[in-house]
This record gives C-alpha cells, sequence and structure tokens, in this order.
C-alpha cells in the first residue's frame, strides 16, 4: 500500500470575493482523461474545470507534475420542462473524454438530460496583417488599399477555449446517470435509469440514435450489439443485476444470492448499485452497493470473487441514514492502473483504498485541516463501539454531510483526484 | 452530523440479526409462520409505522422543484410495499386503512390518526392473542380503482411510464398529533441492547423470510417488471384535494425533516405543519371514504392553524 504525499488542495470556488462553499461549487463529477495529463471536474453549477499537468520540470524535480487549471467553461444551464413543471438541473452528473485524435481536446459532459460534446482547443497565435480589417476589427473602405500583404501570425499569450460542437438531447425520460464512449470513436452510450440510448456522435437529433432499448427485467431481456467495448448501463431496480455487454455483443447478468438471514427493510436500498467499473484488463468487473464493493470475475455470474467493506458500522445505523436520506447517496468506484488497488469513498471525507494482493486496507481522510500540505497522509480509523483510541473517530461522530463520492485514479500513476464536496483534493504517490 | 432527528436508533430485525451477536443459528432456520410464540412486539410495530410514516412523507417531498430521482423513488416505494406486505400479514394494514377510509375531511383525518396509532397497538395485541392467521396478500388489490400513465416514447414497442405528479394537498394538519403515538415509546425502541427485542425480532424477520422467500423472487420479478406502473399508478391520489397556495409550497419546500424529531414534538405543534402522510396511504387503499362528522375540537386546531398559516404567509 503506498504512501500518499505531496497533498495538493485546487479549491474550486470560482468566487473570488467569497470564502464559503456555495451549493454551486459542489464537485458532481471528477474524470482523467486517458493519458492523465488532463483531469476534467463538473460540478452542481453546470461548470466545466479542466486542469492540466505541469509538464515536469528539471529544476524543481520535487514538484512532479502539479495540475493548474487550464480551461473552465458553463457546460450546462439550468433548464425548466414547461410540461412537468419541473426543473432541470444543470449539475454535471458525468463527464467522459473522447480519445485524442489531434491537438484539441474531446469531452462529452451531461447532466440529466443533455449530453454536449466540448472541443478544447488551445490559441496561442492570432493572424495580424489583415488587408480588409485594421487592428482594431474595423473595415477599411477597400479604396483606400493601395498595397496587399499577406497576415501573419504573431504568438500572443495562451488562450484556451472551449466550444460546444455537439448538443443530444430530448432522449431520456429520466435522469442520465452514465456516459460512455465507443472504442470507435464514433459512437457513445447515454444511460438513465430505464433507457440505453446509443448516439452517433456525428448526429445529434433524434434519428441518429441507431439503437434504444428499454430495460425490462434482466431475465427476459437480450439484446445484441455489434460493438467492442464494453457498455455498462446499471439497472437500479433489482438487487446485483447490472447488465454489460462482453465482446460478442450479449448481455450478462451478475447476481448474488440474497442472504436471508440479514433481511432487513433496508436490504434492497443498501444492495442497489451505485457504480459499476471494469477494470483496466477487462477482466474483472468491480460494482458499488451502500456498505461494500465487490470484484467480479466475468466468467462467474453468481457470485462475486472478493468483497470488501467500505464502512460496515453503518450497518446498525441504516434507518437513520434512510430519514436523512444518506442511505441513497451514489458512491464511486476506481481501479489504479495495474488493477491492484481499489479505491471508493464514504462519509467524514474519509475514502478506503483495498489493496487485493496483500489484502490490506486503508482509510485515508480528505481535509484541510487534518493534513498539510505535502505531508503524508495518515491512515484513520472508525471505533465501532468500546474504549475509544485517541486519534480514532467514533461511529456518531462522522460527519454525514462531508461524503466522497467521486474520486478517479490516473490511468498509469499513483495519482488520485478525490472530491470532497467543494474541494478537490489531489494526491500523489511519495517520492523517493 | 446526524440532524436530531435521527438520534434514536432504529434496531429493525435484520440489523438485530447482523449486529446482535452470534446467535445466528437458530433464528436463521425459518420458523413454521402459524407458530404461535410469534409475538408482534409493539416497539417492532411502532418502529416499522415511524418508516412507513418516512417513506411516505419522503415520496411527497421528493415531488418538488427538481425531477425526483427514479432509483430512489422506487426503493422507497418498494420499501412501503414490504411494510405493507408485512403488516397486511399481521392484520394490522386492514385496520389501518379501514379507519383512514372512514375519515373524510381533514378534521376526520386528525382524529382518525390518533385513533389509528391507538389501535395498531391495539391489533397487535389483539393478533398476538388471537394467534390471528395471516390475511392473504395481493399486490393487484391496492391498484384497483387506479390507472396509470402510459407514454409511449418513439414509437416504442414497450411502453415507458411518465411520472404521474402527486397534486400537492394543502396542509391542513399538525405533525404533533399523528406522532404523538409512534413517538410514545421512545425509549424502549432505542435501546437495541434489548435481548427480549431482539429475539422476538430475529423471529419475526425469519418468518417473514419463509414466507417471502419463495414469493420473494417472484415478487420481485413482477415488481420490476411493472415497476414504474405499480409505482405511479398507486400514487396516484384519488380524490385530490383543492390546490394549494403555492406561496405556502414553497415556504415548506426546504423543510427539513427534523419536524419529525421526539423534541420537537414534545415542544408543541411545527409551525409548518405538512400533509399528514396518512393521506397517501389512504390513496393507497382501495376503500373509498365515508362520510364522519366531524367533531368542534378538531375544527378549533383547524382555525388556529390556518391563524398561524396566515401569520407566516402574511407577514
Amino acid at each position: 500500500m503506498e504512501e500518499e504525499s505531496d497533498t495538493r488542495k485546487i479549491n474550486n470556488s470560482f468566487l473570488r470575493d467569497h470564502n464559503y462553499a456555495t451549493e454551486a461549487d459542489i464537485i458532481s463529477t471528477v474524470e482523467f482523461n486517458s493519458t492523465g495529463e488532463l483531469l476534467a471536474t463538473g460540478d452542481k453549477g453546470g461548470r466545466v474545470v479542466v486542469f492540466q499537468r505541469e509538464q515536469e520540470s528539471k529544476t524543481q524535480p520535487h514538484r512532479r507534475g502539479e495540475y493548474n487549471v487550464y480551461s473552465t467553461f458553463q457546460s450546462h444551464e439550468p433548464e425548466f420542462d414547461y410540461l412537468k413543471s419541473l426543473e432541470i438541473e444543470e449539475k454535471i452528473n458525468k463527464i467522459k473524454w473522447l480519445p485524442q485524435q489531434n491537438a484539441a481536446y474531446f469531452l462529452l459532459s451531461t447532466n440529466d438530460k443533455t449530453v454536449k460534446l466540448w472541443k478544447i482547443s488551445e490559441r496561442d497565435k492570432r493572424p495580424e496583417g489583415y488587408n480588409l480589417k485594421d487592428e482594431d476589427g474595423r473595415f477599411r473602405d477597400p479604396s483606400t488599399i493601395t498595397t496587399l500583404r499577406v497576415p501573419v501570425l504573431q504568438p500572443m499569450d495562451l488562450m484556451v477555449e472551449a466550444t460546444a460542437r455537439r448538443v443530444f438531447s430530448n432522449a431520456h425520460t429520466y435522469h442520465i446517470n452514465s456516459i460512455s464512449v465507443n472504442s470507435d470513436l464514433q459512437t457513445f452510450i447515454s444511460t438513465d435509469d430505464l433507457r440505453v440510448n446509443l448516439w452517433n456522435l456525428e448526429i445529434t437529433d433524434r434519428q441518429g440514435l441507431t439503437h434504444t432499448h428499454t430495460h425490462t427485467h434482466p431475465h427476459t431481456h437480450r439484446c445484441i450489439y455489434t460493438y467492442t467495448l464494453p457498455l455498462i448501463p446499471k439497472h437500479p431496480f433489482h438487487r446485483h443485476i447490472y447488465a454489460h455487454r462482453n465482446p460478442t455483443g450479449l448481455i450478462c447478468d451478475f447476481e448474488e444470492p440474497e442472504d436471508p438471514s440479514t433481511r432487513s427493510f433496508f436490504s434492497e436500498i443498501i444492495s442497489s448499485i451505485s457504480d459499476v467499473k471494469f477494470s483496466h484488463n477487462g477482466r474483472y468487473l468491480m460494482t458499488r452497493d451502500y456498505l461494500t464493493v465487490k470484484v467480479w470475475d466475468l466468467q462467474m455470474e453468481n457470485k462475486p470473487l472478493e468483497t470488501y467493506q467500505v464502512h460496515d458500522y453503518l450497518r446498525g445505523k441504516l434507518c437513520s441514514l434512510y430519514e436523512n436520506d444518506c442511505i441513497f447517496d451514489k458512491f464511486e468506484c476506481v481501479w489504479n492502473g495495474s488493477d491492484s488497488v481499489i479505491m471508493t469513498g464514504s462519509y467524514n471525507n474519509f475514502f478506503r483504498m483495498f489493496d487485493r494482493n496483500t489484502k490490506r486496507d486503508v482509510t485515508l481522510e480528505a481535509s484541510r485541516e487534518n493534513s498539510k500540505p505535502r505531508a503524508i497522509l495518515k491512515p484513520r480509523k472508525v471505533c465501532v463501539g468500546g474504549k475509544r483510541r485517541k486519534d480514532e473517530i467514533s461511529v456518531d461522530s462522522l460527519d454525514f454531510s462531508k461524503k466522497i463520492l467521486h474520486t478517479t485514479w490516473h490511468p498509469h500513476e499513483n495519482i488520485i483526484a478525490v472530491a470532497a464536496t467543494n474541494n478537490l483534493y489531489i494526491f500523489q504517490d511519495k517520492v523517493n | 452530523m446526524f440532524p436530531k432527528g435521527t438520534k434514536r436508533k432504529f434496531s429493525d430485525s435484520g440489523e438485530e440479526a447482523a449486529c446482535g451477536g452470534g446467535d445466528q443459528g437458530p433464528s436463521a432456520a425459518p420458523a413454521p409462520f402459524a407458530a404461535a410464540a410469534r409475538t408482534l412486539s409493539s416497539s417492532y410495530s411502532l418502529q416499522r409505522q415511524s418508516l412507513l410514516d418516512m417513506s411516505l412523507i419522503k415520496l411527497q417531498l421528493c415531488h418538488m422543484l427538481v425531477e425526483p430521482n427514479l432509483c430512489r423513488s422506487v426503493l422507497i416505494a418498494n420499501t412501503v410495499r414490504q411494510i405493507q406486505e408485512e403488516m397486511t400479514q399481521d392484520g394490522t394494514w386492514q385496520i389501518m386503512t379501514q379507519a383512514l377510509a372512514a375519515a373524510q375531511c381533514p378534521a376526520d383525518r386528525l382524529v382518525a390518526t390518533e385513533v389509528l396509532c391507538r389501535q395498531t397497538e391495539a391489533a397487535a395485541a389483539a393478533a398476538v392473542q388471537a394467534g390471528q392467521s395471516p390475511k392473504p396478500f395481493s399486490v393487484s388489490g391496492l391498484e384497483e380503482g387506479y390507472h396509470s400513465e402510459e407514454v409511449v416514447i418513439d414509437g416504442d414497442a414497450e411502453a415507458e411510464v411518465a411520472m404521474s405528479s402527486l397534486s400537492p394537498v394543502s396542509p391542513q394538519l399538525s405533525s404533533a398529533s399523528y406522532l404523538a403515538g409512534p413517538f410514545g415509546m421512545g425509549p424502549c425502541w432505542e435501546d437495541d441492547e434489548e435481548d427480549a427485542d431482539c429475539d422476538e425480532d430475529e423471529e419475526e424477520d425469519s418468518e417473514e423470510c419463509a414466507s417471502e422467500g419463495e414469493d420473494g423472487e417472484r415478487h420481485h420479478l413482477r415488481a420490476d417488471s411493472r415497476t414504474g406502473e405499480q409505482v405511479f399508478g398507486t400514487f396516484e391520489i384519488k380524490h385530490p384535494a383543492p390546490p394549494p397556495d403555492p406561496a405556502l409550497e414553497e415556504l415548506f419546500s426546504d423543510v427539513d425533516p427534523s419536524y419529525y424529531d421526539l423534541d420537537t414534538v414534545l415542544t408543541g405543534m411545527q409551525s409548518t405543519p405538512k400533509m399528514g402522510p396518512y393521506d397517501l396511504l389512504e390513496s393507497l387503499s382501495s376503500h373509498g371514504p365515508t362520510a364522519l362528522s366531524s367533531s368542534a375540537t378538531c375544527r378549533s386546531d383547524l382555525n388556529e392553524l390556518d391563524h398561524i398559516m396566515e401569520i407566516i404567509v402574511g407577514s
């Protein structure tokens, strides 16, 4: 298990004259791109902030590639559904990067109803010396032009601009919970609780949907696709059932039989899956439900390979958590680059890592008060009963408003980004 | 931190089994359902009642400014259904729906809920003594008289269900009266170390499992395949009350659930009463409301409520 250090906190607040957190600043998704050079965050106010890793400098080798703000743009605006008399939140639910094909970066961002394709491009030169326009941009009278010149590209301060290239809307009755890009780079999928929509990136109107399929009960549901990238529509209604598409295009169901001795009124709720992630090697699947993380072998559908308890001490508090709605919190889970470690969030700004090989686990905290920058994070412990040791926290002292739902891991290196309400924490492995 | 209302701990059967220690052996084996030794402890039924109240309120509160999350709504609805099933098997469900059916005007609802709370305990005791056998529970029975909205989108063969919005009812009840019942036994169910409760709860739980074991899977299947239809058709109010004052609704939109709180209830009537959850329950029953004369005291309570509302809204 790595020690983590070089804590770098990036405050995501855009209100320069305010210090307190506004609800719009609450980070709702984080995602590294495929190289790890860029890190995108979406927030409740519909904004996307992209961080870029600094090039490693030879003069300061210990500052190994810190992340700085690269681009900020308003991705989604709040809308109003007049038919239902309901607001449509601008909160960004998911961001997915497209693989890079040229100098520009492309990402998909989605709120509850609309997916947008954004192009992020750099501009560091601007043309000067137009014939028909003067430097202020005003048009010149053609009759005053006596000579012709060729405009020249002059360097300028780097400007990063984001433009919306496509808007994919009006295809979901319920809230979009995930998007996934196909490896052919031509199509992507958006899913809500009941429907999977397959889009062509080029075509934004509804005729562009090459296939739409409504989820019915998994046992009666069969669907053939021809795409190779596994996509993960989630099925929240049935315990432990989710569908995925393997390379042959069949949908499989994974279900763990229920243990009757632990059944309660909350059994269904806590076994509802909040996140599903394929391993990088494509052989395993990880699911997150309220209290556990499970690793499944794709070949074995009847029970998980490994089960990790995230915060089992909450099992005795389910009614309270139901009352304050915390039981519906959707935690995400994430693999590291080599699929040896999995990570997920918890309450009190804690997040947990599990080493699949050594079976060791650690609880860490993302907070300003309890960790100095560049200090090694101290493992935390929750005390479940009896005597509480000095550094431990008792279950009743946990702050349930501080939850870490969104985390992401750099594709190759041991760098993680953790969203704690309105703050983004980036932790890097200790440099020896 | 937990909000005030969550100080109490709900030690329901499942959690008891999980945290109550190592003697899982005997309770894990399903006991015969008709066992005479089965007792429905008052504390358990009160806990269950409060869970039902909570769930119904959640279903209402979620019809707010933003479209509610389908997954959450379905999970809450399923919880309500589970409780309904269990209460029907205990026989307490019939009593409650009959009491609700008897109430017509809000004042009557006020009376009915008090009566209901008392009756729940009495019914539980009676059921215990009579060794009452469970009444068969029919899912389709709840849906009589309701239609669900079905919207066909994209000409799909499978219909998608649009959520039927619950028309909000003007808040006319104080929360104090209906909470008095369940919360009357506060100390009892805060104590989850009590062995007696543990044993009873474990036994009930295993019985519930036994009966649900075979049916559970099928029920799940049916529930899922008709989820949208069941959920949203069921919760459509059959007899909508007059539309509320939008200003009032806005006021209440950010009331947090702490009004359940025992402390708040005991210190007096909350200034922001909500529609009682039993209004929603009433819509679940298939009985039409019958006429009942209202009592003068309830009227005066209502007038006082209106007066307070005026103060809040008018100022």
